[in-house]
């Protein structure tokens, strides 16, 4: 059963706020790696926008690749939620957006959360955990 | 299937789309690893880049050079990355181990075009061109015979 490897979410201005690896078989950066890599998948979705041939694209919503498959989603708000899984995962677009429930139930009523500041709320952690290990199960 | 040269009138412009297995094509860029680009080929662009092409495939290029390198540090394992979507088109890329880079952006009906994208490097572009004792490398490609065959490829598959 093809499973997550991991999830990323980008605050307003292209930072990250959250980042959670769900298998050993993820890449292992560094924090700092990972902040770069997050900034740079922002300004890279963008840019793919601009490039569209066909007027009214979004930014960059799927990327495949031979060892992984990313999917992306933008709320109306401006964050960016996106994940990284094996290939051949199926509804990732599902997964992301039961993230963004889970991050409005959990970090958005979350009394002490700052917006769009890096997210340490357990629950949030322990509920994504869940989800994920469904997933993975489930497939 | 929509046949090959199809005009479809839309209110006042006309499109003309290319199909290849009745999925439609809207633009082709070749590069080589310098950034160079050596062959671009459009059909149906109703959003044309504003300002100058070759802004634009600086762009394009830039923006593959900086993926590829975001997929190398994100992956689990070696491979590099062959497409990737928005809600409007989809980007299909191809690069060889010599650096020549192929982008295909298609509809997002488009299924697997790696073989497609293989088929012009090995067929086409190696045929025509590679074998060509007066191309050289860094030069964009003026040679008729590669186009008329990518024509020709495409048409066929449909």
């Amino acid at each position: 059963m093809p499973s997550l490897l991991s999830l990323y979410i980008n605050n307003k201005a292209g930072g990250l706020i959250f980042h959670r690896d769900f298998s050993s078989a993820a890449a292992k950066l560094d924090i700092n790696e990972h902040l770069t890599l997050a900034s740079t998948f922002n300004g890279l979705a963008m840019i793919m926008r601009q490039l569209s041939p066909v007027p009214g694209s979004s930014g960059m919503e799927l990327l495949e690749a031979d060892s992984f498959v990313l999917q992306s989603f933008d709320t109306v708000t401006g964050l960016k939620f996106f994940v990284t899984a094996e290939p051949e995962s199926k509804h990732l677009d599902a997964v992301l957006k039961d993230v963004y429930m889970l991050y409005s139930d959990y970090v958005l009523k979350n009394p002490f959360y700052e917006l769009d500041m890096p997210i340490h709320c357990e629950r949030f952690i322990q509920k994504l955990m869940k989800l994920a290990d469904d997933y993975n199960k489930r497939g | 299937l929509r046949p090959f040269g199809a005009s479809v009138a839309f209110g006042k412009r006309a499109l003309l789309a290319t199909t290849c297995m009745g999925v439609a094509l809207y633009t082709l860029h070749i590069f080589n690893r310098r950034g160079t680009c050596l062959f671009y080929k459009e059909w149906n662009r109703p959003s044309p880049s504003r300002g100058d092409l070759t802004q634009d495939h600086k762009l394009m290029f830039g923006f593959l050079f900086s993926l590829k390198q975001l997929v190398s540090k994100i992956a689990p394992k070696k491979g590099g990355f062959y497409a990737c979507n928005t809600s409007a088109y989809k980007l299909n890329y191809f690069e060889t181990m010599s650096g020549l880079r192929f982008v295909l952006c298609t509809e997002l009906a488009a299924g697997d075009m790696r073989e497609v994208l293989k088929y012009i490097y090995a067929n086409i572009f190696v045929e025509c061109l590679v074998k060509n004792p007066l191309w050289k490398a860094e030069d964009p490609i003026t040679c008729p015979l590669f186009t008329q065959h990518l024509q020709n490829y495409l048409e066929s598959i449909s």
